[in-house]
């Protein structure tokens, strides 16, 4: 498993013509469900990118690594502020760090 | 299948790095000129730079000069490169990046203001963000962006580029976009041979794996003259979540050790200059060393400080979070166990090295009305990102001076509906291939016959003739492709750009018979580099109707130098 949605938390980014995950997947694969739920069509077709973890305004999607590359177990979340990213990761045993990076000069002329 | 026509002054295809500064470029000159950019995925975070960047790797600091720039891409590539294109790219480098940091993107710097030295041509950057930063300067100007549109074919009347077929993954409608230059600027090629990772990993590849090498293929078929495909790119990474290396080795100085923590860049690889080697031969070095029985090999982190490791993981943050959750499986701590490293399978990148399309120095291709940047570009290895829009920066201005005058043509309807039947045709079929057993043979071809990771990299003539042969074979049954829906279509046109870029691959490998480039192109029968024959670029002309590649050498003369 590369990302995994919280059902529980996922609101579908109602309102919107299409889920936040959706529109930004730089490989297509995130889709809205029936029931208004995120899921990705492929697990096995995804780079880990962590775009749709970092774009989902709710967090409900986390980044973990395929089984076969490592399995310990661990999972990364991430919020965007305007000028920065918080970044959250969880190690093995629940252990938890946080990260907040710069992303963006505000006073940019263009 | 519906269609919508589209007309533009200038079309410019992927909305990356390059696409994206060609698209502020034109505005910036010529405001009224009419552009419409056609992107894959949503221009926001396509292709490589979708995880971020933290690194600008093609930097003048103060004391460099674009000659001395030159010398040193000169230098790493054996002699062979295109000076003219270097020394142009070079040229504009700082300006460049002077442009992306008013656009918002973060840099580090020293007290002075000055863009603080990460390494010898190398800034720091705080760029998870530089794709959205680059899209939000196109959203400024008044381009067209077509989002989620995958370019499918040149709309090309045997004289010049009249625009570009398109196919809507969400809309599946058919696009004809017509143009009177059109820009190609997408992404290299990966997934060509068998990854180190398969199965649910498959895609934890280094380079973007939906970077499928359409834009190559595109002009293959229309019979565009390209460059230097042999000078594959083959990365040297950290195993599995194909983190880069330099992040640590130049960002925070550690060391490559094999097996017995010996320095073995220095201790067995001094005469190819230690730990002053190459680029390619860090990765000979550490190719060679599992094959002594001194692997696996790896970046030695054991020896960071506090602020050192949090320094990298930030730093990771802005371009790999992979690494992040490896590192949180062993204990959150690099400093518990040294980085394991190893060579990813090989790919086909202008922008690393210099397979692309044969452009003069104003970006201008073989064929009229096409012009190249950035990855697709071929002749100027080690571009970067930096580079790749100092090249953006002249093929829109290149196209800008060269569209007054020109008009749209009228496109033949026979062939939009041509275009249109190839396209549809995995769609229509109830039963067939599938893009995923295509692929899986094209990357065992590749692997077993052209130098993929099972054998080294390495090559020899015998084994590249079979690969000749199973890729026209496999060629062959691409009529045969099924697809079960829209996303399944897109893989299945990705696999027919591949196959097109796997061929002329094969066939540069097997033209240039030296030993030019370690790794990358290693010739087992021809161990050694001959510069009395081979100081000279290898280029290809396909021909569509006879299926036939026409290899052209083009010596490296005075036409070439700046």
């Amino acid at each position: 498993m590369s990302i995994f949605i919280d059902e529980n938390i996922c609101n579908g980014c109602k309102g919107l013509p299409e889920a936040r995950c959706e529109r930004i997947c730089p490989g297509n694969l995130c889709y809205r469900k029936e029931n208004m739920k995120a899921t990705i069509r492929d697990q096995s077709a995804c780079w880990t990118c962590a775009c749709c973890v970092k774009e989902c305004p709710v967090q409900a999607i986390e980044l973990r690594l395929p089984f076969q590359a490592c399995s310990n177990g661990a999972s990364l979340k991430a919020r965007l502020k305007r000028d920065k990213t918080i970044w959250t990761v969880w190690d093995a045993g629940g252990h938890q760090e946080e990260f907040i990076i710069q992303a963006k000069y505000m006073k940019g002329n263009w | 299948m519906g269609t919508i026509h589209i007309d533009t002054d200038i079309l410019i295809i992927g909305g990356g790095a390059a696409g994206c500064f060609a698209a502020v470029e034109i505005y910036k000159k010529s405001p009224n000129c009419r552009v419409v950019i056609m992107e894959k995925a949503h221009i926001e975070r396509s292709g490589c730079l979708a995880m971020g960047l933290n690194a600008i790797n093609a930097y003048l600091h103060s004391g460099q000069t674009p000659e001395s720039y030159v010398s040193y891409v000169e230098q790493e590539f054996e002699g062979v490169i295109r000076k003219d294109l270097v020394y142009t790219i070079a040229q504009g480098l700082n300006e460049a990046v002077k442009d992306v940091e008013e656009m918002g993107l973060p840099i580090e710097k020293n007290e002075d203001g000055t863009y603080k030295k990460r390494g010898k041509r190398s800034i720091r950057i705080f760029g998870e963000r530089l794709k959205p930063i680059l899209a939000e300067a196109v959203t400024k100007t008044n381009a067209r962006v077509l989002n989620r549109v995958v370019a499918t074919d040149f709309i090309y009347n045997g004289e010049h580029i009249c625009g570009v077929f398109g196919y809507g993954i969400k809309d599946s409608k058919f696009y004809v976009v017509r143009a009177k230059a059109v820009i190609v600027a997408t992404g290299g090629a990966s997934g060509l041979y068998r990854p180190n990772n398969t199965g649910e990993s498959r895609h934890l590849t280094w380079y973007c794996p939906w970077n499928a090498g359409t834009g190559y293929a595109m002009g293959i078929r229309a019979g565009a003259e390209m460059t230097g495909f042999e000078s594959r790119f083959i990365a040297l990474r950290v195993k599995d979540v194909h983190a880069p290396t330099g992040t640590i080795a130049v960002g925070v100085h550690s060391k490559q050790i094999n097996a017995r923590g010996e320095d073995y860049l220095e201790l067995y690889y001094k005469h190819l200059g230690g730990n002053k080697c190459f680029t390619q031969h860090r990765l000979l070095a550490t190719v060679e060393e599992t094959k002594a029985g001194r692997g696996p090999c790896y970046l030695d982190t054991t020896t960071l400080n506090d602020a050192d490791e949090r320094r990298l993981k930030e730093d990771f943050l802005n371009m790999n979070p992979q690494i992040i959750l490896l590192w949180a499986s062993e204990g959150m701590n690099p400093r518990k166990k040294p980085v394991e490293i190893q060579g990813t399978e090989p790919f086909v990148v202008g922008g690393h090295c210099q397979a692309g399309y044969w452009i003069d120095k104003e970006r201008r291709t073989t064929l009229k009305g096409l012009y190249a940047a950035g990855e697709v570009a071929g002749g100027a290895p080690k571009k970067y990102v930096s580079g790749t829009w100092v090249e953006a920066r002249i093929a829109a201005t290149t196209a800008l001076e060269d569209i007054k005058g020109v008009f749209l043509e009228d496109i033949d309807s026979g062939l939009i509906q041509n275009e249109k039947t190839r396209v549809s045709a995995p769609l229509t079929k109830k039963s067939g291939i599938s893009p995923l057993e295509v692929r899986e043979r094209l990357q065992k071809i590749m692997d077993e016959y052209a130098g993929g990771i099972s054998m080294n990299y390495a090559l020899h003539e015998e084994r590249l003739l079979e690969a000749r042969r199973l890729l026209k074979g496999l060629k062959g049954r691409l009529k045969d492709i099924a697809a079960i829906n829209n996303y399944n279509l897109v893989e299945a046109l990705e696999c027919i750009d591949r196959v097109d870029v796997a061929r002329i691959l094969v066939e540069h490998l097997i033209y240039r018979k030296e030993t030019r480039w370690a790794c990358y192109q290693t010739r087992l029968d021809y161990p050694k580099k001959e510069d009395s024959r081979w100081l000279t670029f290898v280029n290809s002309v396909y021909n569509a109707k006879t299926d036939e590649i026409r290899m052209i050498e083009r010596p490296l003369s005075n036409e070439y130098l700046y």
